[in-house]
């Protein structure tokens, strides 16, 4: 049954892009992330226009982070003190990364910029996550705990000042690496159309030491706050994001990643990782092979105003 | 201007002694509102038309040949080429082609190549070869040459997306008088005014000419959207996050376990 998408200007049928909002849906209920890297890119590949697919994705990104965020509300573990911390300055990356966003699109560079750091972004996190987890999967196999414990090691972030205590997550850090973490993320996720999640986890573990109790929940709610303002952002300076796109997303992403959550839970936390990694460097190799091959076309076509 | 000097052309012929032989074209269109609806994906209008005898008793040649332009409402479009920089492909040339239309359906009862001869089918626009786009290169504003690569790049990619299109057989003649003319329009077509020119011709010259128009619009749920999202962004904004937000609350509760 085909629909017709008012911003985005063309018919789509409503049961693939549903199916893709599932599909989508069910890998981020699994692996706790958004899932906006691998939206994008499929809105893309069925031919709605970069543009318009990073501004709807982010409301897609908002309705399963709220999901999630719910969630993790119930047990307990959101640590509210440095969501607040971290969002304080994720809106400020968010506003810089629109203006950004609507400046290359003028330049005729937001595809390229896109691409770049599709490509930058995905393939080194991809190969950090592999990593880690093979390094994991050999430990358990010597009969090693699987993840190693460093109580104490420092480093340089533990030297900034303007130290904060986190009571939930039992953390004291500077809050300068706080707010630098809550910017970066809420740009990036303005410009690539991403909840930044597989980004952010990462980072707060390794930079922050957030234990792994409280760092999902807190991460969701940033990401949460971050999308819903990009989407408020995006609609009132691009005119771009499509409503009715973003409701058959949100719809088959929220029922998705029940699922998702529920074969996430009965698997291995280290084969979690693994597989997300491999999924992560494959969308970076797609996107780095998109750059480097000649492209069939080499023209296209933006529209500029209507006169 | 244009009318006028047809008006004075016409009447020349009238007082022209022997009358030469004239026509009228009387054209009638099947729809001029096609509605851009949640489930459109494209609509054919077909335009039903006759030639006619300008005086009564007057002569009608034996073959005539019609040529039918439709413009969509007019736009600013770039064009880029990507080229190789450092191993991968960036945007690096563009063009920008002024007051262009948005939609242009060349249609006829044979190729326009066959009907009038170069400099005829020039003068009067006839086919995506002659029709002037307009470019803007630096600070000049000029239509090139035909095998221009933006322009042909431009005419070719709007074909693929169906928004451009020369049918050579979308003009039926049911009787040498009567004819029906297909007019298709696509489900990305843009909205706005659509302008149909009908240009009739015998023995490769123009004999007469009409027109007509069209108008594409999107209705109910899809206009509201349409015109949310460019007048109100900011509440647009709003609503689009607080669905996003009821739709995540709601799968919560649904699917709660405890």
């Amino acid at each position: 049954m085909q629909i017709y998408l008012p911003i985005a200007d063309l018919p789509v049928n409503i049961f693939l892009v549903l199916g893709m909002g599932l599909a989508v849906g069910f890998i981020s209920g699994m692996f706790g992330i958004g899932g906006g890297f691998l939206m994008t890119p499929l809105l893309i590949f069925i031919g709605i226009s970069p543009a318009v697919a990073v501004a709807s994705v982010t409301s897609h990104i908002a309705a399963s982070s709220f999901t999630g965020a719910i969630n993790y509300w119930r047990k307990r573990a959101i640590d509210i003190p440095l969501a607040m911390m971290l969002l304080s300055s994720g809106i400020l990356g968010t506003a810089t990364g629109v203006w950004l966003f609507t400046l290359l699109r003028e330049l005729d560079q937001l595809d390229l910029v896109i691409g770049l750091s599709y490509v930058t972004l995905l393939t080194t996190v991809g190969a950090l996550m592999i990593n880690e987890s093979v390094q994991a999967e050999l430990r358990t196999r010597r009969g090693k705990p699987a993840t190693l414990r460093r109580p104490g090691s420092h480093t340089f972030v533990h030297g900034l000042p303007l130290k904060m205590r986190f009571k939930r997550s039992k953390i004291y850090v500077s809050a300068i690496p706080v707010w630098g973490i809550g910017f970066s993320i809420g740009f990036i996720g303005a410009i690539l159309g991403i909840g930044g999640g597989f980004l952010l986890v990462p980072m707060l573990i390794y930079f922050l030491r957030v234990p792994t109790a409280t760092v999902i929940g807190t991460s969701m709610v940033l990401t949460l706050v971050t999308m819903a303002s990009a989407t408020v952002m995006h609609a009132a300076t691009n005119h771009l994001v499509d409503a009715v796109l973003a409701l058959i997303l949100i719809v088959g992403g929220v029922i998705g990643a029940q699922f998702g959550a529920r074969t996430g839970q009965k698997m291995r936390g280290e084969r979690l990782r693994l597989l997300l990694g491999l999924l992560v460097f494959a969308v970076g190799l797609r996107f780095a092979y998109e750059l480097v091959v000649q492209p069939d076309e080499l023209y296209s076509i933006r529209l500029v105003g209507s006169e | 201007m244009a009318r006028r000097a047809l008006v004075a052309a016409l009447l020349l012929m009238a007082c022209a002694t022997p009358p030469a032989r004239a026509e009228r074209l009387v054209v009638s269109l099947s729809n001029h509102r096609v509605a851009v609806t949640s489930n459109f994906t494209g609509e054919n209008l077909v335009l039903f038309g006759t030639i006619e005898p300008d005086r009564p008793r007057g002569a009608l040649r034996n073959a005539y040949d019609l040529v039918v332009t439709v413009k969509g409402p007019p736009q600013r479009l770039r064009t880029r080429r990507k080229d190789r920089v450092l191993g991968i492909w960036v945007n690096v040339e563009s063009r920008e082609f002024i007051n262009v239309p948005s939609y242009l359906g060349v249609l006829s009862n044979r190729p326009v190549s066959a009907i009038a001869n170069p400099e005829i089918a020039r003068r009067l626009q006839l086919g995506l070869n002659n029709i002037i786009l307009t470019q803007r290169v630096g600070a000049d504003f000029a239509d090139t040459v035909p095998d221009d690569a933006f322009r042909t790049a431009f005419v070719t990619l709007e074909t693929q997306h169906g928004l451009y299109r020369e049918s050579p057989g979308a003009v039926t003649f049911l009787t040498p008088t009567v004819f029906r003319v297909a007019i298709p329009i696509p489900a990305n077509a843009p909205t706005g005014s659509y302008s149909v020119d009908v240009q009739l011709f015998a023995e490769g010259t123009n004999v007469a000419r009409t027109n007509s128009a069209l108008e594409v619009v999107k209705t109910g749920f899809e206009q509201y959207v349409a015109e949310a999202a460019q007048n109100h962004g900011l509440l647009y904004g709003l609503f689009a996050s607080l669905m996003a937000l009821v739709i995540g609350w709601f799968g919560s509760v649904v699917f709660r376990r405890d």
